[in-house]
């Protein structure tokens, strides 16, 4: 008999937690409205993308080395501010295992490349013609900055313009040891 | 708690009101009862008899048909006070505050208090879910708690009940019969289809039993209905994603990763009002405008297996197809839908070389917006250098740069040097549509302005739901359920002979009692057993003599 009621009680408390889980699971990622994004944590997803000098970059080929992912457009004034500050850390880390990809939205080559030049920027710049790598990374506004650690996990999305300090402080994060 | 014993020995857990096995009141209350409550087979419903840990009184809490109507009304309410103003997803303003400034301003303070309590979003709001969850979890529990005591009483149910069981049955009847009646009512039931048990001196006659679990069906489909609506809260189940593409443009499409989708041709076409149209005329006269057709020709594209985004130049072409209204382009669960467009953004741009006094032209170049070249040389050795475009030209900043606003050739403007055999220096000039700016002095030639193209864009919507199939199978299983419940009955008839040589006849059916009440005459009739009586109609009628008596005295 009392063997018949712990049953019963492990049987009700079993379903009451499935029901409530899944429930709990369901409100909880309908409140976190935004779905198939990018979160910091994740392995971040493989692209190929070819720069304006023609050299090819595959997110792949960079393990064991830190990638800051930069999105940007010639109109993007924040872009345009933070660019001589990525520009001159990148003079600092490109020696250190730090790979400064700046992706240019779907603008045409010379825009970029005069833009490249007036700003004098030395960091390789790839254009995303189909909008197929912002569209893996979840890039909504610009700028946004994708940190990519050696061993090829996402530690950091930042979506607003950044300071030298912070890009310093971003590239140092994913230096390799 | 302990089992209750019956007297046929039979032991039955507790709370239950009638016997399983011999169907023998076990209840005081329900011993003074003139007729059977027949609910549940007056089984014990599982949620009356433990109430003591936390569980248990959860379980029962959801258990109560009670509870379960009550959650139902506060949907229903919540549900309608949604309905009294628009929710946020279709006004048109966006972001928090401006959402806020829009329901006090449309609205007035009614349309503030709405937006203070979080009605503007009402359906996605975690309380009206947590409703939702709750109405699963007691149609779950109810479901459960009614449904297996149901299944097992009737399971067990034994041909032979006791006469207190057949007497407090709604028809009843006893007395002589003929010699044969028993052989001869199991034929006559057998042949209306009545699924027939003997067991020595008694029958029990049954048929539509399956009727009894249309319920429970019904709540079956139901949690497969809610289970496919909580489905599309888990990424890839639900996509519902938007797209722009220009005519002539390559475009990943959101949420379909390895996909692509160029379009080559956008087309709308109005209602002309001539011809066969002619009898809209009045209409299109009111409306202006109006738009009857528009379509995207696309080619959908896919990158091989393990291709990463970001390299276009190894995709390979899936299909062609016209997207039309309601006629989306459908891969792989996916659809495409045509949802709206922009018509005559700017794609290219001519200008004539000339000479500003004599008006001669030097020759003509086209600058492709999407894809503008650094210098155009013309026929006789005239150069025409681009410097600066700024496809969105907002004026200038405090540097004397140019400044464009968005990516879109909206107010395309242009830093030139034109140097010409007359002119080897070279002069610069900045060109925005009707207007020419000679920074460095007046110059002797100008780019005029020729014609230009343009294309249109496609606003295209993408949807993917897994759970439609899961929707409609709990759709269906839902009304399969309600056809089971409402068309057919369970109608069972007992007849018993006892010792001392009279019948006892009692029939029971959870509705349709008018049918039941003909074939069991017509049992009667042929088989010449007892008639039975409806003593619900007696009784009813005995009340009705009593007020009449009481009104006349």
């Amino acid at each position: 008999m009392s063997d018949k009621k712990k049953k019963r009680t492990i049987i009700r408390t079993v379903l009451l937690l499935i029901m409530v889980s899944a429930i709990g699971y369901t409100i909880y990622s309908n409140a976190t409205a935004e779905k198939n994004v990018l979160e910091v944590g994740e392995k971040a997803p493989e692209f190929v993308l070819t720069d304006l000098e023609g050299n090819e970059h595959r997110l792949s080929e960079y393990k064991g080395e830190g990638v800051f992912l930069n999105f940007w457009g010639t109109w993007c004034k924040p872009c345009a501010r933070e660019m001589p500050a990525i520009n001159s850390q990148y003079e600092v880390y490109k020696d250190q295992g730090v790979n400064v990809l700046a992706v240019n939205i779907d603008q045409s080559e010379f825009e970029v490349q005069s833009y490249a030049d007036r700003y004098g920027l030395n960091f390789p710049i790839a254009i995303d013609e189909a909008k197929s790598v912002m569209e893996a990374y979840s890039v909504v506004p610009l700028p946004t900055t994708v940190l990519i650690s050696p061993d090829g996990t996402v530690t950091d999305i930042i979506t607003r313009e950044m300071t030298e300090q912070e890009v310093a402080a971003h590239m140092e994060s994913i230096k390799p040891e | 708690m302990e089992q209750i014993k019956c007297q046929c020995g039979h032991n039955n857990p507790p709370g239950t009101d009638l016997c399983a096995s011999c169907g023998r009141p076990l209840t005081e209350k329900e011993k003074r009862k003139k007729l059977a409550d027949m609910r549940y087979e007056g089984s014990a419903r599982r949620s009356q008899t433990y109430n003591k840990s936390i569980v248990d009184k959860v379980w029962n809490f959801f258990s109560s048909v009670k509870i379960g109507i009550a959650i139902i009304v506060a949907i229903l309410v919540a549900a309608s006070i949604g309905t009294i103003l628009p929710q946020q997803l279709f006004i048109p303003a966006q972001g928090e505050e401006a959402v806020r400034e829009y329901y006090a301003d449309v609205y007035g303070s009614f349309g503030a208090v709405y937006h203070f309590l979080g009605f503007h979003d009402l359906y996605s709001s975690y309380w009206f879910q947590a409703l939702i969850g709750m109405l699963g979890i007691s149609l779950i529990i109810a479901s459960l708690d009614r449904g297996v005591p149901l299944y097992k009483s009737l399971k067990n149910q034994r041909v032979l009940r006791h006469e207190s069981f057949m007497k407090r049955q709604r028809f009843f009847g006893a007395g002589e019969a003929e010699p044969d009646a028993l052989d001869a009512s199991a034929q006559e039931l057998e042949n209306m289809k009545y699924k027939v048990r003997r067991e020595k001196n008694g029958i029990l006659a049954e048929k539509g039993r399956f009727s009894r679990w249309g319920p429970y069906v019904n709540h079956a489909g139901l949690i497969i209905f809610l289970i496919g609506v909580m489905l599309r809260a888990l990424p890839g189940f639900y996509i519902d994603e938007s797209l722009w593409v220009r005519e002539g443009e390559m475009r990943a499409i959101p949420g379909a990763p390895g996909y692509y989708l160029a379009s080559e041709n956008f087309e709308v076409t109005t209602y002309s009002g001539e011809g066969d149209e002619e009898v809209y005329g009045e209409a299109l006269e009111e409306a202006g405008t109006v738009v009857k057709d528009y379509k995207t020709d696309a080619v959908l594209y896919q990158v091989p297996e393990g291709s990463p985004p970001g390299a276009t130049d190894n995709l390979e072409k899936v299909k062609e197809y016209e997207i039309e209204v309601n006629h989306p382009l459908q891969f792989d669960g996916y659809n495409v839908y045509q949802m709206d467009y922009r018509l005559n953004e700017l794609s290219s741009m001519t200008f004539a070389l000339t000479n500003k006094e004599t008006g001669e032209s030097r020759g003509e170049l086209t600058v492709d917006l999407s894809d503008p070249q650094h210098i155009y040389e013309l026929e006789d050795g005239s150069t025409v250098e681009l410097i600066g475009y700024y496809p969105d030209f907002s004026g200038f900043a405090e540097n004397g740069e140019p400044q464009t606003a968005t990516p879109i050739p909206n107010n395309p403007g242009f830093l030139v040097e034109m140097t010409t055999p007359e002119t080897p220096e070279g002069e610069t000039s900045f060109i925005v549509i009707r207007e020419t700016v000679e920074p460095f002095g007046e110059n002797e030639y100008k780019l005029t302005f020729q014609s230009a193209e343009t294309r249109d864009v496609s606003g295209l919507v993408i949807r993917k739901d897994v759970t439609l199939p899961i929707l409609i199978l709990g759709g269906i299983i839902f009304m399969i359920g309600v056809t089971q419940g409402m068309y057919f009955n369970h109608r069972r008839i007992w007849i018993q002979e006892k010792a001392d040589g009279t019948v006892l006849v009692a029939g029971h059916t959870n509705k349709n009692w008018f049918a039941l009440k003909k074939e069991l005459d017509k049992t009667t009739e042929t088989a010449g057993l007892p008639p039975a009586a409806d003593q619900q109609e007696e009784a009813k009628q005995k009340e009705k003599e009593g007020e009449n008596r009481y009104d006349v005295g």
